[in-house]
């Protein structure tokens, strides 16, 4: 099955989004984050916490407060290390229990510091490193279950509750579970600590959190002999630090998109595009598969007449994350199935739009989400719309299938609503796994029209945003109808020009590895 | 018509109780558990309870689907219905309303509030487009609508609807987990009260979860359930400030 795309107009498409991602790649070659210091610290082995009070958060804090934060939060604590013949850790505990300023010290002239700063993080090197190559091992022996890959989310807000539900999942047949974050959590400016039994909506990301799951479907995974994905949200205003307690944890793959938190979270578009590039960096280092959130567009937008703006995202996203050294087998690049389901022939636009992306992005897993905003509470036609997703998906090749739950809109999952999805699709995926091998579009029909018609726009669209530029589209409400300022959400007091001596020893070292190859790309 | 009437569920047949349950128990499936589920059946009032499914969910679960038939009845005339008594207007004749019997336009604020951050349910009211083809508030000439967002803080939402001198503020809660919407709801009135402007607003909630009902105990004026328009909001608003002479002519 395959749909006629002006491969002219695509490569235009591409070649307008290169331009839009390149230029939001100058803005942040020059600029870092609270949250990127952070999560170098993180990355170094700063992971306590006093008094809940995370020690990252207590360092950046203060190097910020004393507008000190330039040169990087690693030149500070290296300085420490170097001079007291500390440890990372041991250096963070001092400065948090206020028996160490980093700023009184003698200071090295910072060129001078890097090779130290190098050496510094090879152990938090080595152990994503060694997580990736482990991820590899286990995905070898356990084998993953047949595409697309069936996600649940679990959303107790309790690990301890989580768990159990989520090996129940695995066991009923999901490959992929996301532990939904706490509603809220996006827009704490720290990550908090330790094992967490209270949230709303979801459960706190948090490193003992991801490391409790983790455990977990590893156990499970062994016993099913099928190896069982891990996701969590790395987005909001920690979205690197995310990023690097799932890279140290072994997550497999992570929900990132500043998009997504731009519009959707009011989070300043600087500090988030600024973070989402390491994050990205980090993500891509770690063999983590990263999800962008277009589907989100059309939880506000008309799925049918703002499709296209899906599409542009798409390419956006895909140049963004090559930029970060990410593969095309890591960009989940989301869509969703979100068009009236009392339309006329709305499936047949619902295929026509999944197809061309499956087609646009061949080597992209794709993240396909199910129906959200016509979900009425009518659980018996909610399991349909369900159906004709779970169809849709095995008809067009979808690579990541974020399943329907048919209590939608009434609460968070119950275990029986899960089980009830993974049966559906299940049945469907399999009862219907070749039927795109033997079915062809017909030329100049209503899914081809609707699909050149879509791609056209989409074409108009990235040119208009080249011609601009990223953030001024965003200022205009370009995408889901939603309107930021540059200056406006929460955030931008974060974000720092970065001194002439700047450093993030990881970012540089990642970029260097990604940019000679990973082994298993 | 059916005062004082006694029914029962019906399946084919009038009074034979008829009912389809379906429940997980956190037992591995197997004849105790069948049995458990039957069990459990007939303690809800289900009469010659047939569990005609059983399967396992793993991790020592299993989902059940039982037909029974319900003894329990219920008499029509102990019921108390409170339904929000809406005379619908359309968007031209609700403008009209406003600009003949206010005079000028309202100010309408809304919010998500709390940790909820779904704002499907908001959005689908405010929002220019609106939803299924019903423009949203902020199409109507005759309102001011200032749509706050989701996971707003109960305290700044009275902040902002003292600034912008609301005359309706619309609440939402879509997700909630733990009923942690109802505290949130009723802080909101709370706040309200010791600001002294309860009275001078329209309070509206509005969500899948709310109904009219639960609105009136937390204090509320009105509350609109899952598949509300913007236009019977709307109409809600202005009628009601003109009844209770709000800001009127």
């Amino acid at each position: 099955m395959k749909l006629q795309l002006d491969a002219v107009l695509v490569k235009e498409c591409r070649d307008a989004a290169r331009q839009i991602a390149d230029e939001v790649q100058v803005f942040i070659g020059s600029r870092s984050t609270e949250s990127v210091e952070r999560t170098v610290l993180r990355l170094l082995g700063v992971n306590d916490a006093l008094d809940d009070v995370p020690m990252a958060n207590i360092i950046v804090d203060s190097l910020a407060a004393r507008g000190e934060l330039g040169l990087g939060a690693a030149y500070w604590l290296g300085n420490a290390c170097k001079q007291l013949n500390l440890s990372p850790q041991m250096a963070a505990a001092k400065v948090a229990a206020g028996e160490l300023d980093l700023l009184a010290l003698p200071r090295i002239e910072p060129a001078g510091l890097r090779p130290f700063l190098q050496e510094l993080a090879q152990p938090g090197l080595q152990r994503i490193a060694d997580n990736r190559r482990q991820r590899q091992r286990l995905q070898l022996k356990l084998k993953m279950g047949p595409s697309p890959l069936l996600y649940v989310i679990v959303a107790t807000g309790d690990i301890m509750q989580d768990v159990p539900q989520a090996q129940a999942a695995a066991e009923q047949g999901a490959d992929i579970i996301a532990v939904i974050r706490t509603t809220g959590q996006s827009l704490l400016d720290y990550v908090p600590h330790g094992a967490t039994r209270e949230g709303f909506g979801g459960t706190y990301a948090t490193q003992e959190n991801f490391r409790i799951m983790r455990k977990a479907l590893d156990e499970t995974g062994e016993k099913l002999g099928r190896y069982i994905m891990l996701v969590n949200y790395c987005s909001g205003l920690c979205m690197p630090e995310i990023a690097a307690l799932g890279a140290l944890e072994r997550l497999d793959m992570m929900l990132n998109d500043a998009l997504y938190g731009i519009l959707f979270r009011d989070i300043n578009m600087q500090r988030t595009l600024i973070d989402q590039n390491f994050s990205r960096v980090i993500n891509a280092f770690a063999g983590i598969i990263i999800n962008s959130g277009e589907d989100n567009y059309l939880t506000t937008a008309d799925a049918v007449a703002e499709a296209h703006t899906v599409t542009a995202s798409q390419f956006i996203n895909e140049q963004l994350a090559l930029a970060a050294g990410l593969s095309p087998w890591q960009m989940g690049l989301g869509h969703a199935f979100e068009i009236n389901p009392d339309m006329e022939d709305g499936l047949l636009l619902e295929i026509a739009q999944a197809q061309m992306a499956r087609q646009l992005f061949p080597d992209a897993p794709l993240k396909y989400m199910p129906p959200t905003k016509h979900m009425t509470g009518d659980i018996f036609k909610g399991y349909l719309h369900n159906s004709l997703f779970n169809l849709t998906s095995v008809l067009t090749g979808q690579g990541i299938h974020l399943l329907g739950m048919l209590t939608e809109a009434i609460h968070t999952p119950f275990i029986q609503d899960r089980y009830l999805a993974i049966e559906n699709a299940r049945y469907i995926m399999n009862n219907a796994r070749h039927l795109r091998e033997e079915l062809e579009i017909v030329p100049d029909g209503r899914m081809q029209k609707r699909a050149s018609e879509v791609l056209a726009k989409a074409a108009d669209l990235l040119s208009q945003v080249a011609g601009i530029g990223l953030f001024t589209a965003l200022e205009r409400g370009m995408f889901a109808d939603v309107k930021r300022s540059r200056e406006g959400g929460k955030g931008l007091l974060g974000v720092f020009m970065q001194a002439a001596e700047y450093y993030n020893p990881f970012l540089d070292n990642m970029k260097a590895k990604l940019d000679r190859g990973m082994e298993n790309d | 018509m059916t005062e004082g009437k006694i029914i029962k569920a019906y399946g084919d047949a009038l009074d034979d109780g008829a009912v389809q349950v379906s429940f997980t128990l956190p037992l591995a499936a197997g004849p105790q558990a069948k049995a458990a589920a039957a069990s459990l059946a007939e303690s809800m009032g289900l009469d010659q309870a047939e569990v005609v499914h059983m399967a396992s969910q793993g991790a020592g679960f299993s989902f059940f689907v039982v037909y029974g038939h319900c003894h329990h009845q219920v008499d029509l005339s102990t019921l108390q219905v409170t339904e929000l008594e809406l005379e619908e207007m359309d968007f031209y004749e609700i403008n009209d309303y406003i600009r003949d019997n206010v005079g000028r336009k309202l100010n309408v604020v809304a919010a998500c509030t709390g940790t909820d951050a779904h704002t499907v349910g908001i959005d689908a009211i405010m929002n220019m487009k609106g939803y299924n083809g019903e423009y949203g508030l902020e199409r109507y000439p005759w309102i001011n609508a200032y749509n706050l967002g989701s996971q707003v803080d109960n305290t700044f939402l009275v902040a902002e609807a003292r600034r912008l001198q609301a005359d309706a503020i619309l609440v939402s809660q879509v997700v909630t987990q733990r009923d942690v919407h109802i505290p949130n709801l009723t802080r909101l009135v709370e706040l309200l009260e010791a600001e002294g402007i309860r009275n001078s607003v329209v309070l509206v909630a509005g969500g899948p979860r709310i109904s009219h009902q639960l609105a009136l105990e937390l204090g509320y004026d009105a509350g609109f359930g899952a598949g509300t328009t913007p236009r019977q909001v709307a109409s809600y608003i202005s009628r009601e400030m003109v009844a209770r002479k709000l800001g009127s002519l």
